[in-house]
């Protein structure tokens, strides 16, 4: 066994692709089967957004851990826990805490105001157009950051897990994943795009769940012994303390706080979690769906700290970085060495469909955005039929995926991780302070919103722009010229707290008062769930 | 659509004077009771939160301090995290139940019925 694994690491991929391949096409097949079924009921833009706001609590929650566990989560933290030992158990925790913002302070009272998106939600008190404009912006900028990160990605598992390692050849698979994403959310909708993701999610954690359980059945179910066992085999015992990752110096400490803080404060705000409150019928599933979606979340990060040190165990740091696909193989070679070439198949596929899952969530919000706020509300001022509207998301959708798979062509090879911290930057610093404050501030007003989402937007950008991510450094984007004078790689400790020093100073400057009758209107409402936007029959 | 259609929008704005609810006792109650309960939480958590992520990063030598085999604080305060996560849903959940959802459903029905009559 040993033997095994140790020869086809050293070649160029582990286990075999076509196995790889084929449980993926049955999972493909399956999927398709099921999005065409429920695609039967897209009529209305209520069925095409919000799947007729049909699903339960449960379902939607385990939705959203389909969307939130991407393969940047379940590679990415397996890969930084088995290499870097502490510090990536440390990065997981923010991803869970993050959600009780979404649980005590965002999930029910955007359930009960608005009806597809986030402007929805921004304009009902304030000024319709330059909040509109404002959310689709920023909408568009994190899921485009987002996205960007999941294709490039799907080039870089490839290499990883079928043995492509041509340009041409990983190109040819970006474009395969990214037109299986457009046909699905063209015929599925937000239904069939959530029924993707509650599959994905459930063969994704019952995978991590027998893998854990395996590890823990060799180790005599005793957390300590995996610890030693990963300390034997790395040579240190440095992997259970923190520093591995973050602790080099004091830019490298300051920048694990700026991320920190996106983490923590970005959740709440990505747009493709805010729509997913929208499928359920009412504000209680909506905080039944945070609910289920914390347990399965907390659940699967429990496993990725066993997953983690048992690949460090069992295969080692050293292998794990040399091998096809560095980091980000720790995962696929533990399955390998627990289950061999069939368990290998299926964490690959699932991984596969991670992508194909999250890919179609962040392309459905986006193209909701931009058809229901700036195409409806704004260019059309709200004269449109709901079928002209969802015709628009159809063609938006085409479009989104075609620059979605060039850009992830374009971004092969490149070092995109940065991509997805800047994407929870952004959603912290454009997004969450102008939804709380609408929320929360009776007093809020259009001039403070619109600051804070383009001076959050704009900070998070420049930033990162002028950061050591982008250029300077041997792994910058442009490693040949240096124009950083920003030293951390993630903008949330600055960009945060301006947006919402600006959302405050825009309120108090502005002489114009909002409307005071619509103000009683959206708290009564987002309290009460008064007046919400109910369930489609069919 | 089902049997009784809901009121939509328009009748409710014509039939319900917002500002007056939003002053009422009842009302008051519900707000004040959800905010007295997820504000001073957001806040207790975020804390709790920046506090491990500060010792994690700053007090590299009590974090590695072994407890149990090869368990160090860092491990166990990191799982605790996790622990009060689920602890505080939980607690928020139960909250929500008993003293947020009759109240806004009480809320709910009274203005439902006034627009009804109202059409």
């Amino acid at each position: 066994m040993i033997n095994i694994a140790t020869q086809t690491a050293q070649s160029e991929t582990v286990g075999s692709p076509w196995v790889n391949i084929t449980i993926f096409a049955v999972f493909v097949g399956i999927t398709l089967v099921v999005v065409l079924r429920a695609s039967k009921n897209n009529k209305t833009a209520a069925d095409y957004y919000a799947a007729g706001r049909s699903f339960t609590g449960p379902q939607n929650g385990t939705a959203i851990a389909g969307d939130y566990l991407s393969a940047a989560s379940f590679l990415g933290i397996c890969g930084a826990i088995a290499i870097n030992g502490y510090d990536g158990f440390l990065y997981s925790i923010g991803f869970l805490v993050a959600w009780l913002v979404a649980l005590l302070l965002v999930a029910e009272m955007m359930r009960n105001t608005g009806k597809f998106t986030m402007a929805d939600v921004l304009s009902f008190r304030l000024k319709q157009r330059p909040l509109r404009i404002a959310a689709a912006i920023t909408t568009l900028a994190v899921c485009f950051f987002y996205l960007l990160a999941q294709m490039a990605g799907a080039g870089a598992l490839v290499s990883l897990l079928l043995g492509i390692t041509e340009e041409i050849g990983q190109s040819l698979v970006i474009t395969v994943v990214g037109a299986l994403m457009i046909l699905y959310v063209l015929v599925g909708g937000m239904k069939g795009t959530t029924w993707v993701q509650i599959i994905k999610a459930c063969l994704l954690i019952a995978g991590a769940a027998a893998m854990t359980v395996w590890v823990l059945a060799i180790h005599g179910f005793n957390l300590s012994e995996l610890l030693a066992h990963a300390v034997e085999t790395a040579g240190t015992s440095e992997i259970l303390n923190p520093g591995g990752a973050y602790g080099e110096n004091a830019t490298t400490k300051l920048d694990f706080i700026s991320l920190a803080l996106a983490l923590v404060l970005g959740t709440a705000a990505l747009p493709h979690v805010l729509m997913r409150f929208y499928t359920v019928p009412t504000a209680k599933e909506a905080r039944r769906s945070v609910v289920w979606a914390i347990w399965l979340i907390g659940l699967f990060y429990l496993f990725t700290l066993v997953l983690g040190y048992g690949a460090g165990a069992m295969i080692g740091p050293e292998r794990i970085a040399n091998a096809p696909g560095g980091v980000n193989s720790a995962a696929p070679l533990l399955a390998f060495e627990l289950g061999g070439p069939l368990l290998l198949g299926f964490i690959s596929a699932v991984a596969f469909a991670t992508i194909l899952a999250v890919v179609a969530g962040l392309t459905i919000t986006a193209a909701a955005s931009f058809a229901h706020d700036i195409y409806a509300n704004v260019v059309r001022k709200g004269k449109v039929s709901p079928d002209g509207e969802v015709k628009v998301a159809r063609r938006t959708v085409v479009v989104i995926g075609i620059l979605s798979i060039l850009g992830g062509i374009g971004a092969q090879g490149q070092n995109v991780a940065f991509l997805v911290a800047l994407a929870f930057a952004v959603a912290a610093s454009a997004n969450l302070p102008t939804i709380l404050y609408s929320l929360f501030w009776r007093r809020f007003t259009t001039r403070g919103a619109v600051w804070s989402m383009y001076g959050g937007l704009s900070a998070a950008i420049i930033l990162i722009a002028f950061s050591p991510v982008v250029s300077g450094t041997e792994t910058s984007m442009i490693s040949a010229v240096d124009f950083a004078w920003f030293p951390l790689s993630n903008p949330g400790l600055v960009s945060i707290p301006l947006a919402f020093v600006l959302g405050w100073l825009g309120t108090i400057t502005d002489p114009n008062k909002e409307d005071v009758v619509k103000q009683a209107e959206m708290e009564v409402r987002s309290l009460t769930g008064v007046g919400a936007e109910k369930a489609t029959d069919h | 659509m089902g049997q009784d259609t809901p009121p939509t929008e328009e009748e409710m704005e014509a039939a319900v004077d917002f500002r007056e609810v939003q002053r009422s006792e009842q009302f008051q109650t519900l707000r004040k009771r959800h905010r007295s309960f997820v504000i001073p939480m957001a806040v207790a958590f975020l804390l709790w939160y920046f506090l491990y992520v500060l010792l994690a990063d700053y007090a590299h030598d009590f974090m590695s301090t072994p407890v149990i085999g090869n368990i160090n604080i860092g491990l166990i305060l990191g799982l605790l995290q996790i622990a009060t996560t689920f602890g505080i849903t939980m607690w928020y959940v139960s909250y929500a139940n008993k003293r947020l959802d009759p109240v806004a459903a009480d809320i709910r029905r009274d203005l439902e019925q006034i627009t009804e009559e109202n059409k």
